[in-house]
């Protein structure tokens, strides 16, 4: 340590000991200084900033559901309301192990596969942190006291009370009304996502689709002040949401229920119209189903059983179902006939049962024709042919019509075209043409096809909807007006936005109307004049009536058998029955009321429809006319 | 011998009759005031970011009581037995450091503690913050200072040797601690500013290649630090939490108990190594800056000692038991800010927990007894 002792210089070394340690203390000063100038850029300079995002932080705005708007009959009849059920929700961003807090819930309340699945599909959904998301939808009174009572150990768990849609007659206006449905990943692609934000039903079918922005109303807001976790610890302020707006509907649930009474169990539409306004009065489908289970959820069985069933109760044949219409079109070819002028009220032809085409071997028969030569319905008129429902007569004044200018007359009457100003998902019809057949089938028009579509067939289809609009404007002796739902108000729906109005039926004098409106009186009403004589309904409805109703039925081929499907033979035989059609309006000088009804397989027009029509029209107007 | 002559003949001279008593405590005054003070200060933070929790306000209590105790120990020995001992403590402090990566305890994916039959279970990489200075004091003790190229390189690798070990356990946090409490003897002992340049320079131009030897989630840190936003929800929540904190401070804070980040549990570890925020939070600048002064005050005084010390070994293990607690607050209070990566380091004497207290205090408890005892 020679070396080291040597070299060591006491009073030096400690001189430079503290140059260096004043050296590293103004190191020291620097660093800190540093530090001094960073804290008074975040606390001063950026101060705000920092605030601000603090108090995002910590208040988060919370979206409430505006209550929807009420939706109500023209005499002020709930259709559809909001009822409290209560939901069991998880917050999964809380739980620790899903798989095992879904094991303990299943323990406590019944779940369902389609509660889980939906769950998990909920779940999978982009949303935003710390949302409870719903698990089962409606519980009881049990499963809410049990759930109280296990909530400590369940942490996530939240039981909640809130309202959700409630149709009180059920079935009986679910396909007109319609019904809500959960809103879907598909959904929200169309819906404003801020409006929605805490919405959890979106208006799926009928009325509660097409107004559904009127019925949602606007959201409101909850700024609560929230820890890291999303747990509310205080509510700062509340800006309420706006409820949705209530509709009332030219419904009326008596009618509906007198309607659905006259179909019974068939299956088939009737859909009834107030003349003088356009109002929807009733709109039955049958069979339905209960809107109400879409709300609180069914099982996968249910659901199958509903969306699978022969009987198709999801369908709604009122609107959607499209079928040949047979002889109720033969009042609007009469008239078609008038105004091409290729026939005359006087002019008479003999019907022997039977027609055929010039040069052509196809026997086109009448309805009443069973074996040769037994049918037919000898010297007929036009008025007769309509009461008698001839369809040799028609057959012949078809095959003298041009077509195109036969199509141009009929669809004045809304063939071929959804009409109604607030019934979005009606379909269309068909009405053809040569160049839509030429279009559809690569065929071109053949003097068979004017033979067949004046009796209604071929491929003319018509919806419930058209065949009561068309009612409609033969009630109106011609003059349009559009079926609607919603019941003017003073202050309408922004979705209520009706079309330019349609022109009335052109061509036709007055005195021609009051005749075709005759002789469909005398559908009805001509009676005790022995075989052959009496209107085709009058046995049916034509007696102890103590108004005036003019009606037309229509009976139709069923064409379509689906190939391949297996079903047993009495239902083979069933499905395989003519579709019976019966449109009607009353009273015949002063229409309040026109409808149409359709059986399906139900066999007869006058027989099995005309009943239908007729209780209809009874429940409507012999109240009125016991006022009187 | 009269009165008089008894204070003549004590070595620091006047001023010191009315600090006698604690003085035969061998307690620095100054030191030991702001120490406290710091203490306090850190105990009233603590019982605001432990929402007024009796339970581990009491833990935190009994904690800083151990630590000035092992303070009032550490001061009561003679530093040539600190000086006697450095390299028995240093190579004790190798091996336990070799042993907890055979047989220590893994918590939380790293194995840094030690559980010996007998012993309350510890970290000897806490050992190594005191044992680095006192070890390279005592190899520097009897050179010529500056010291040579070739003490140089032995000083070196003796601060590389545990810094390493413990880096390895994974503990970044306490291996640059254990590395700056060694480099900081080294610096002090005199190596020219242009070498210390050097080094810093060339620490710079290697930085890009030690990118690859860090961990992922180091690597996350330090991009994190660049830009919180690349991950807000993740890797960029605490850096982001934390700063919101502070900045929401302003000049005088939301007042204590007040914090929203901090109450509401945005701020990740905010009793730990985060608590800054909830000082700047709920105090503001001003409580952020009377603490920064407190430190201050301490590490002037340890250095103000270290120039009074006898002797290098007194020197350069006061310098550096200093500035390893300089290393600490610095580097806490720039992360959190957000001009550091995150690293596990704790705010000296105010972060909930006890093992770096106690080994702090220990220090200046040893940065007390070559202050107090004269003579040596």
């Amino acid at each position: 340590m020679a070396e080291s002792t040597q070299l060591k210089d006491l009073p030096r070394e400690q001189r430079a000991f503290t140059r260096r340690a004043l050296g590293m203390f103004v190191v020291v000063l620097l660093a800190l200084g540093i530090l001094l100038l960073r804290l008074v850029q975040l606390q001063v300079v950026e101060y705000q900033q920092y605030r601000t995002r603090s108090d995002e932080n910590r208040i988060q705005v919370q979206p409430i559901a505006p209550p929807r708007g009420l939706i109500f009959d023209r005499n002020g009849e709930l259709l559809a309301d909001n009822q409290p059920v209560f939901t069991l929700s998880v917050v999964t961003e809380r739980v620790a192990d899903l798989g095992v807090l879904l094991t303990q819930l299943g323990a406590l309340v019944e779940l369902t596969d389609r509660d889980l699945e939906g769950f998990a599909k909920r779940t999978a959904r982009a949303r935003r942190p710390f949302e409870a998301i719903p698990l089962k939808v409606v519980l009881s009174e049990t499963e809410i006291a049990t759930l109280a009572v296990n909530r400590y150990r369940l942490p996530g768990v939240e039981v909640q009370d809130k309202l959700v849609r409630h149709y009180p007659f059920g079935a009986l206006m679910a396909h007109v009304v319609g019904s809500v449905r959960r809103v879907t990943v598909e959904d929200l692609v169309n819906l404003d996502p801020v409006s929605y934000s805490a919405t959890e039903f979106v208006g799926k079918r009928g009325v509660e689709r097409f107004y559904e922005r009127s019925l949602h109303g606007e959201v409101g807001y909850r700024h609560a002040e929230i820890d890291a976790r999303g747990r509310v610890r205080s509510v700062l302020d509340t800006e309420p949401p706006l409820a949705g707006k209530n509709i009332v509907l030219t419904l009326d649930v008596g009618l509906q229920i007198a309607a659905q009474t006259a179909l019974g169990d068939r299956r088939g539409s009737v859909v009834a119209i107030d003349p003088r306004t356009g109002g929807v009065l009733a709109m039955v489908s049958s069979p339905s189903y209960d809107p109400n289970l879409f709300v609180t959820g069914m099982t996968t069985e249910q659901y199958a059983a509903l969306s699978g069933a022969r009987s198709t109760p999801l369908f709604n044949r009122a609107i959607n179902g499209q079928y040949a219409p047979g002889s109720t079109f033969k009042p609007i070819v009469a008239l078609a006939a008038l105004s091409l002028g290729v026939t005359s009220w006087e002019e008479t032809i003999v019907d022997r049962g039977t027609f055929r085409l010039p040069g052509q071997d196809r026997i086109y028969r009448d309805w009443s024709w069973r074996k040769n030569n037994s049918g037919g319905q000898g010297v007929v008129d036009l008025y007769r042919a309509i009461y008698r429902s001839s369809n040799v007569y028609f057959y012949d004044m078809g095959s003298r019509m041009d077509i195109d200018d036969f199509v141009q007359f009929a669809a004045q009457f809304g063939y071929g075209q959804n009409t109604a100003i607030d019934i979005a998902q009606a379909s269309d019809g068909l009405l053809p043409d040569p160049l839509w057949k030429y279009g559809a089938k690569g065929e071109p028009w053949y003097p068979g096809d004017n033979v067949n579509i004046s009796i209604g067939q071929g491929d003319l289809l018509v919806t419930p909807l058209q065949l009561a609009t068309v009612a409609t404007v033969l009630a109106n002796r011609g003059r349009w007006i559009r079926p609607r739902i919603y019941q003017e108000g003073e202050d309408p729906p922004i979705e209520f936005d009706p079309p330019p109005p349609l022109p009335d039926v052109a061509g036709i004098e007055a005195e021609d109307w009051e005749r075709l409106i005759d002789a469909m009186e005398a559908v009805v009403h001509r009676g005790n004049r022995g075989f052959g004589q009496n209107g085709t309904a009058w046995a049916y409805i034509g007696r102890n009536i103590n108004y005036r109703m003019a009606g037309k039925s229509g009976t139709v081929q069923v064409v379509e058998i689906r190939q391949g499907e297996e079903y047993d033979e009495e239902e083979l035989e069933e499905y395989q029955r003519k579709h019976a059609w019966f449109i009607a309006f009353a009273p015949a000088d002063d229409p309040q009321i026109a409808l149409s009804v359709l059986v399906e397989n139900g066999g007869g027009g006058s027989s099995v429809a005309g009943p239908v029509a007729r209780e209809v029209i009874d429940a409507y107007l012999l109240p009125q006319l016991a006022l009187k | 011998m009269s009165n008089q002559d008894f204070v003549r003949s004590l070595p620091s001279g006047a001023g010191l009759v009315r600090q006698r008593s604690l003085y035969r405590w061998h307690l620095d005054p100054p030191l030991l005031l702001v120490l406290l003070l710091i203490m306090a200060y850190g105990l009233v933070v603590l019982y605001s970011a432990v929402d007024r929790d009796q339970t581990v306000f009491s833990a935190q209590l009994i904690r800083m009581g151990m630590a000035v105790v092992a303070m009032l120990v550490a001061a009561q020995f003679d530093p040539r037995f600190y000086l006697r001992w450095a390299p028995v403590l240093y190579v004790l402090g190798i091996g336990l450091l070799v042993a907890v990566l055979l047989v220590g305890v893994r918590v939380k994916g790293s194995q840094r503690w030690l559980d010996l039959p007998g012993l309350p279970r510890f970290q000897p990489s806490e050992l190594m913050k005191i044992a680095v200075p006192l070890m390279l004091g005592w190899y520097l003790n009897d050179r010529a200072l500056p010291p040579r190229f070739k003490h140089l390189v032995v000083s070196l690798a003796l601060i590389a040797l545990p810094a390493g070990l413990v880096i390895i356990q994974p503990d970044l946090g306490t291996g640059l601690l254990v590395s700056a409490a060694g480099l900081s003897v080294v610096v002090l002992s005199g190596v020219s500013w242009r070498w210390i340049g050097l080094a810093v320079l060339s620490a710079a131009l290697v930085a890009p290649g030690l990118w690859l030897f860090l961990k992922d989630y180091q690597q996350e840190r330090v991009l994190t630090l660049f830009d919180p936003e690349r991950d807000p929800l993740g890797a960029g929540w605490n850096i982001i939490q934390s700063k919101t904190a502070i900045g929401s401070g302003g000049v005088f804070g939301k007042g204590l108990f007040e914090g929203t980040q901090s109450h509401l549990e945005f701020l990740p570890e905010s009793q730990t190594d985060f608590i800054i925020a909830v000082v700047g939070e709920e105090l503001g600048l001003v409580g952020v800056a009377a603490l920064l002064l407190a430190y201050l005050v301490v590490i002037s005084r340890g250095l103000y000692i270290a120039t009074q010390a006898p002797n290098t070994f007194g020197r350069l293990v006061v310098g550096g038991l200093t500035l390893t607690f300089f290393a600490y607050v610095f580097v806490n209070i720039a992360m959190v800010c957000g001009l550091l990566p995150v690293v596990g380091i704790p705010l000296p004497l105010v972060s909930y927990g006890g093992t770096s207290a106690i080994t702090l205090m220990a220090g200046f408890g040893i940065v007390m007894a070559i202050h107090t005892h004269r003579g040596w």
